[in-house]
């Protein structure tokens, strides 16, 4: 598991001064990016008590560091009054978008809300019957189209057909795709505009899917999403793996960008709220 | 173009220009500055530290070329310990009876492509190679590997509907390859995180049973520090053979190659550029070393003074 980061911090510096390369090692095994490791040591290296820092110190320093660049509540998923919400989600290949995709449409449905797919992938081999296999497991209705159709297309029916059915959520499932794709990025935006023809200010929320080991790359994917389609948010997953997710600190550090879900497993229910107060005790 | 980090050590070396050695002194503020540009490319902290001290004993004593910038120069001769470091002893996939290679590595990695586009390599090499759908997991995984396969043009083995044990999926394909005229069996398996123990022994008894001839770990470009975590646990458990470098079409600097490279001390041994099946090639150490750099084309530079 990814927890315990802080805890061998502690268990480093106990009994001994600060070892600044060790504790810069430390901050650095968790992908927090430089910036934020750099702000962590200033706000040490300041510190009238720097020379005989204790190990404690340094843990409450680095996780109120985090803390305050984390937002304090999380946004939570509200249905709207009478129309259908669209969630889009994007991100590049491998993160875990038709999982995720899933995995949220479960945790609407255990509270309480009718729930409908898109399954807006129409290029990967597979992966219109990969989210397939999902809407049958949880039961739910799924709008699917052919391969190499057009999934701007496809999330429009999609939101006439949820719309229609009074559907609260649409979540719709796109391809992975590099940021550095300028064709495959503007793809995405002509989803978007294709979205709004139906409802001006759909999809509410567009949330970008981000693995938990990916390194330094991660806040360059945040960065390219949110200018070709103005992310709400990021879901992080596979912190049940040894990949700390630091980068989603970066990314609301440099971006301001929140962090809303986290993904911990392949199964439907391994999703939850992300809440930064526990994130930093227990994943960092 | 000069590249980030040079430009960065330009100022270091700002006086040193054309008259002087490189020396402890004036390197320390350098080494900090090429320690940043590696951390910064995902080469994980241990792994950049080593590298930098073993490359600071070259570096020493070294004159400064005139017409070059200092920084250039050290910048170039870690280009050219990386290649060596990334490069050392690459050899080909090794092909003899049975020839099995097992695709092995993180959720989303990229071993399905991987292993279609290995066949498809393969295949223009002259070879008959048979896929084989081992992920018995993730849903429509079997179907995924079934529709590259199709794509191109080389049998597939599929489990029976609904098995879920991989070790007699293993035997059936064994099996069922020695009545196929293909001879190079490529077995796709489902992802997995390298600390979950169950699914770890799963695969490693899979090899067991399989004992292929390569065990390749199919890792992303863009994996961060936990890469030494990964390649360390897929290693131990499974004794890999190579590795295959994904999504290097992005803008990833790959500096986790170098780290999976280096702890497990098996070579890199395909790189995938792109989606389609054909975007796949032998790996270039050089390309990865400049890229991790964060360099142009400052090696022609350095060798034209
Ligand atoms: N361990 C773990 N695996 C996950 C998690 N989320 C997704 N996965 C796995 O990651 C792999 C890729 O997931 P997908 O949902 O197919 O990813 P994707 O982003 O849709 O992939 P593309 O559509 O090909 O770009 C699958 O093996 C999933 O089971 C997680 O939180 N933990
Ligand atoms: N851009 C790019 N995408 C790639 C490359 N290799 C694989 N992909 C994409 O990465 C995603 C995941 O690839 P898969 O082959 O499904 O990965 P996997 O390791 O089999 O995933 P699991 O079986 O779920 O663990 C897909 O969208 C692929 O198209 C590559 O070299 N470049
Ligand atoms: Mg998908
Ligand atoms: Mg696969």
């Amino acid at each position: 598991m990814a927890f315990g980061f802080f805890k061998s911090l502690i268990q480093k510096f106990s009994g001994k001064p600060v070892d600044w390369d060790e504790l810069e090692e430390s901050l650095i095994r968790a992908d927090l990016g430089v910036p934020m490791m750099t702000r962590i040591m200033t706000a040490l290296q300041g510190r009238e008590d720097a020379e005989k820092l204790t190990a404690e110190t340094v843990v409450k320093v680095a996780r109120e560091e985090i803390i305050k660049v984390l937002p304090r509540d999380s946004v939570t998923l509200r249905p709207l009054a009478s129309k259908t919400k669209v969630i889009l989600v994007v991100g590049v290949n491998g993160t875990g978008k038709t999982t995720s995709t899933a995995k949220l449409a479960y945790f609407l449905q255990r509270k309480g809300h009718s729930v409908m797919l898109a399954a807006a992938d129409t290029f990967r081999a597979a992966a219109i019957e990969q989210l397939g296999v999902w809407a049958e497991r949880l039961n739910i209705d799924i709008v699917k189209g052919q391969y190499n159709s057009d999934p701007a297309a496809l999330c429009y029916e999609a939101y006439q057909s949820a719309d229609r059915k009074n559907v609260e959520f649409l979540i719709c499932d796109t391809a992975g795709r590099l940021h550095t794709k300028t064709n495959l990025m503007g793809e995405l935006g002509k989803v978007k505009r294709v979205l709004a023809k139906a409802d001006a200010q759909a999809p509410h929320e567009t949330l970008l899917v981000v693995d938990a080991t990916t390194g330094g790359n991660a806040l360059q994917q945040a960065k390219e999403f949110h200018a070709a389609t103005g992310l709400t948010g990021v879901i992080v997953t596979k912190l049940d793996g040894s990949g700390k997710g630091g980068c989603v600190v970066a990314i609301q550090n440099e971006l301001g960008i929140p962090t809303r879900f986290i993904g911990t497993g392949e199964k439907m229910e391994d999703l939850a709220f992300f809440e930064s107060r526990q994130f930093v005790e227990q994943m960092l | 173009m000069f590249s980030l980090l040079a430009d960065k050590l330009q100022d270091v070396f700002k006086d040193l220009r054309g008259h002087g050695k490189i020396t402890e002194t004036n390197i320390t503020d350098a080494m900090r500055a090429v320690r940043m540009a590696l951390l910064e490319a995902d080469v994980e902290f241990n792994v950049a530290k080593g590298f930098i001290a073993r490359v600071k004993e070259k570096a020493l004593g070294e004159e400064v070329l005139r017409g070059v910038h200092p920084g250039q120069q050290i910048v170039k001769i870690f280009h050219d310990e990386l290649t060596a470091l990334l490069g050392g002893d690459n050899e080909p996939l090794n092909l003899e009876k049975p020839a099995r290679i097992m695709m092995v590595g993180l959720n989303g990695a990229g071993k399905t492509t991987s292993s279609a586009k290995l066949a498809m390599w393969l295949k223009k090499q002259g070879k008959a190679p048979l896929l084989i759908a081992c992920d018995l997991h993730r849903p429509a995984a079997i179907e995924q590997l079934a529709t590259l396969a199709r794509q191109v043009g080389v049998p597939c083995f599929t489990p029976p509907p609904g098995e879920k044990d991989v070790l007699k999926v293993g035997r059936l394909a064994a099996d069922w390859a020695k009545e196929q005229p293909g001879n190079v069996q490529i077995y796709d398996t489902a992802g997995r995180q390298e600390i979950d123990e169950p699914l770890i022994q799963e695969i490693k008894a899979l090899r067991e049973f399989l004992q292929p001839q390569e065990v390749l770990l199919v890792a992303d470009a863009a994996t961060g520090q936990q890469a030494v975590s990964v390649a360390t646990h897929f290693h131990q458990a499974l004794n890999i053979t190579g590795l295959v470098l994904t999504k290097l079409d992005g803008d990833a600097r790959g500096g986790a190659a170098l780290s999976m490279r280096q702890v497990t001390q098996r070579p890199i041994k395909f790189a995938g550029i792109g989606e389609k099946l054909d975007q796949f090639e032998p790996f270039f150490p050089d390309r990865l070393a400049g890229r991790i750099l964060g360099m142009g084309d400052i090696i022609g530079l350095v060798e034209k003074a």
